[in-house]
């Protein structure tokens, strides 16, 4: 099926809220398991239905088909006709999995995966006992209806359909054309139109682009009713139509102004109520009168249902581009620019003059600040996007594992950057398939360690002096520390001799290549888990830390700056350059005294820092720029930490501290080693971000370099 | 010898095959470039220099917010460097390299004028110098009995953006 653009665009919109449905569906089946309240389910059946409704209108039929058995089955429940069972609430979260990935297929128009629709399928037909009945929906979309017309069929095998067809005046510019779909219901049968002009209105009235017809189409052929629904699929959502079967052994045909006929299924793509019974007389006439009733908008607003209430859940959220985001922030930065240029500028003239000029400049620099601060606000997603799939995970593991584990989460509504955030949810996944995997115990054990047979498992965010605290707690066995000693010597991670804090053993799993898995399982132990997930957190500017105590459990921490965007800087003078270094690398700064200052083998200098030596990193020297002096003791030394090691850095001298905006050196050029990006100053002059791992690794490598020259 | 049609005073329509360019003089030759890449063109102002890159990569300036980098097209040609003076200016054009758009800085001596060129009085450069630099040499055209080279921009800073340069094109 081919889309034209327009229609792409509202597809994508239907796949994304399709995708919140889904969410939607999922944690509250999740937590329906502990409670069987009706509004719950009430819940994950609108969702449901939205997806159903919206998977017909553009046409998926397998995914409405599939959609549909769910709704039934959500539907019995609701109504008390079916008891809430694991097994049943299993099966829905299968389907739920099985939906996402037909949506997912759906949209990267890929094949579906038959073999286990139709294995869902079939146990949720299972679930409802209904496996040799014919569901029987009204608005079921071609597959499905099928079906139907083949249990009715045998009944009574129509040979014509009498069509009523009464578009909606937007019929046109919704890109349908009726011409089209008659020539279509021609090469079904003899066909015969006519259309009905009463509802045209004068002349001087008449929107050339709306339609005002209708029509009355009689065609006759042995014509299952899906052929029919598919050719009107396209249009069907507010439309109303009727279909009546005329002549074979059907009832005899009612007159002409039929409107309330048996056997006449109105047929709506929005359509809530229709049941998983066949349509009686009687249903199909409510039905319709009902759908009279409630216009078409009314249905227009069923698929738009699971995003407006789960942003009513999240204070009323708004679904913005993030490209036009990212535009505003760069336009807020460079007004923060101009700004800092004016208050130079004014500072440079005679104060007397200019007091008012100040005045206003120290005004527009609060709201600039304040602006900034909004607009970076718009970026921030609560952190519950990155827990809400924790749930699942959990329930899903821990049968797998056969552990019992309760998960608590806290602080939900802590904001961060969007990127961040994203960029997270990977390595927070790892960290608490890791802590179900290896630290909580299996019942047994932890009944036999005379804890509580249910373990819990943590997860809380929370700020702390300008960064975000995401913790992994469990109370599970702890990391034995002897095991992990014994693994990184053998790794040779470790020298044989070499003591080492607790602190220091249990941080010994982030090192690459470790794991202490004593069977390798899919949940993990693959040996790429924990320095994937530091290395992770470490580009997103943060940390990760690991303590434990072993029976207790282990607290797994890390540290998150608020945003990418924005940094808190450092900026340090050599020779004429300016260069920025993030605050959050600096260690400390300290002059230097010359005693302290030793040289490795003639060339290298080290620097005594209490009880431990710092390589000194002379910037001048690593960006070739000249500086006021060479000697370190006429600079100051710049301690900065990055992946546990340390390096001093030489500079000439210390200026301000401040917020900049960080500018990508990429996005025209190309990245360059030991800059991490650059930003624009008040002067208007652009000031390069030192990459402070980067110079941490290089000047380990260049230290390397110089030794083994000479050495030579 | 081809004909050349100066832009100066004609009226009638550029003809489809013909396109603009935008000239500008380094070391006494007259380079072109398309003038629809051409974003603006603004006078040499101090950058910040940036390490570990080649000399021909003066630094980055700040664009309306945006950071650019200022190529040298001397230093980029290897030819002899000059004290940068009031006719100096920096073309700011937008090339593509791969799938990207950049705008780059280019220093040259000075600009000089906008011509029509008509696409079957370029002609292909000859192959003979045996420098990599030619690879940078779209077209050559005669106009009013000048010799024009016009430049493959795309090539010629995509080249001296991505990391792997050409090699010989840094030359000292």
């Amino acid at each position: 099926m081919t889309f034209d653009l327009e229609m792409a665009e509202i597809a994508k919109v239907f796949f994304q809220e399709s995708r919140e449905g889904l969410d939607v569906m999922e944690s509250g089946l999740l937590s329906l398991g502990a409670t069987a309240d009706s509004e719950n389910i009430n819940t994950i059946f609108r969702a449901a239905h939205s997806i159903k409704g919206g998977s017909a209108t553009f046409g998926f039929a397998e995914v409405a088909g599939f959609t549909h058995g769910v709704e039934t089955l959500l539907d019995e429940m609701r109504n008390g006709v079916r008891p809430v069972t694991a097994e049943a609430i299993q099966t829905l979260l299968q389907a739920c999995d099985c939906l996402r990935e037909m949506i997912a297929a759906t949209e990267a128009e890929q094949p579906l995966d038959q073999v286990r629709i139709a294995s869902l399928n079939g146990d949720i037909k299972h679930i409802l006992g209904e496996a040799n009945e014919a569901p029987a929906s009204v608005s079921a979309p071609p597959a499905a209806a099928g079906n139907e017309t083949a249990g009715a069929g045998a009944a009574s095998e129509p040979s014509g359909w009498r069509i009523r067809f009464e578009p909606v005046a937007d019929l046109l510019r919704l890109r349908n054309e009726p011409t089209r779909m008659f020539a279509e219901l021609r090469r079904l049968g003899a066909m015969v139109a006519h259309a009905d002009a009463s509802r045209l209105p004068p002349l001087d009235a008449l929107d050339p682009e709306s339609c005002y017809l209708s029509w009355n189409i009689d065609i006759t052929g042995q014509i299952p009713r899906g052929k029919l629904d598919e050719i009107f699929d396209w249009v069907d959502s507010g439309c109303r139509l009727e279909f009546t079967p005329t002549g074979g052994s059907a009832p005899p045909a009612p007159g002409a102004k039929a409107s309330a006929q048996p056997q006449a299924a109105a047929i709506d793509a929005g359509s809530a109520e229709t049941k998983a019974v066949s349509p009686t007389e009687t249903k199909a006439v409510a039905l319709t009168e009902a759908k009279a009733a409630a216009p078409a908008d009314a249905d227009r607003s069923a698929p738009a249902g699971a995003p407006v209430q789960k942003a009513a859940g999240d204070s009323g959220s708004i679904r913005v581009a993030t490209e036009k985001v990212d535009n505003i922030i760069n336009l807020v930065g460079e007004l923060l620019i101009t700004q800092s240029m004016l208050s130079s500028f004014a500072d440079g003239i005679d104060p007397n003059d200019l007091d008012r000029l100040r005045q206003g400049l120290s005004q527009l620099a609060r709201n600039t600040r304040e602006l900034q601060e909004s607009v970076m606000q718009i970026r921030m997603l609560p952190i519950s996007f990155a827990f809400n799939r924790f749930p699942r995970i959990v329930h899903d593991l821990s049968r797998k594992l056969a552990k019992k584990v309760e998960l608590k989460l806290s602080g939900e509504g802590t904001e961060l950057d969007k990127t961040v955030l994203e960029k997270i949810s990977d390595p927070l996944v790892h960290l608490v398939r890791n802590a179900l995997d290896h630290g909580l115990e299996i019942p047994e054990r932890r009944i036999a360690a005379g804890k509580q047979e249910t373990g819990t498992l943590e997860l809380a965010a929370f700020h702390e002096g300008g960064n975000i605290i995401i913790e992994v707690r469990d109370d599970g066995a702890g990391l034995n520390k002897a095991k992990i000693l014994q693994k990184a010597r053998e790794r040779a991670l470790v020298a044989p001799d070499q003591e080492l804090t607790d602190e220091q053993i249990d941080n010994l799993i982030f090192m690459p290549g470790f794991s202490t898995a004593e069977q390798i399982s899919d949940v993990s132990g693959r040996g790429v888990g924990m320095d994937v997930v530091r290395r992770n957190i470490n580009d997103l500017g943060g940390h990760v830390q690991i303590s434990s105590k072993e029976g207790l459990g282990s607290t797994i921490r890390i540290r998150l700056p608020l945003t990418l965007a924005i940094l808190d800087g450092q900026l340090v003078r050599v020779g004429k350059e300016i260069y920025i270094i993030s605050l959050l690398a600096i260690v400390e700064t300290i002059q230097v005294a010359r005693e302290r200052v030793n040289t490795l083998v003639g060339r290298t200098e080290v620097f005594r820092l209490r009880d431990e030596y710092l390589p000194v990193v002379k910037l001048c020297d690593q960006f070739g720029v000249e500086p006021d002096s060479r000697s370190a003791e006429d600079g100051l030394l710049v301690v900065l930490e990055a992946d546990g090691k340390r390096v001093g850095v030489l500079v000439d001298d210390l200026l301000a501290q401040q917020q900049v905006v960080i500018k990508s050196l990429e996005s025209n050029f190309k990245s360059v080693a030991g800059i991490a990006g650059a930003t624009i100053l008040g002067d208007g002059t652009v000031a390069l971000i030192i990459d402070a791992p980067g110079l941490i690794s290089s000047a380990a490598k260049q230290g390397a370099g110089a030794v083994a020259a000479h050495a030579a | 010898m081809s004909t050349a049609k100066p832009t100066a005073g004609a009226d009638k329509l550029a003809a489809e095959s013909s396109e603009q360019y935008l000239t500008f003089m380094l070391a006494g030759e007259e380079y072109g470039v398309d003038i629809l890449r051409v974003q603006e063109i603004k006078g040499w102002d101090k950058v910040t220099r940036i390490p570990h890159t080649p000399d021909y990569v003066l630094g980055v300036i700040n664009l309306r917010g945006a950071v650019v980098p200022i190529l040298d097209l001397r230093r980029r040609f290897g030819l002899e460097t000059i004290a940068f003076g009031p006719t100096t200016v920096v073309i700011v054009v937008r090339v593509m390299t791969g799938r990207d758009e950049r705008t780059v800085g280019v220093v040259v001596d000075a600009v000089s004028e906008v011509y029509n060129v008509d696409a079957a009085d370029a002609k292909p450069p000859p192959d003979v110098c045996g420098t990599v630099d030619t690879v940078f040499v779209k077209a050559l055209v005669t106009i009013e009995e000048k010799m024009l080279i016009l430049l493959d921009i795309d090539r010629l800073i995509g080249n001296s953006i991505v990391d792997e340069l050409v090699p010989g094109a840094e030359v000292a």
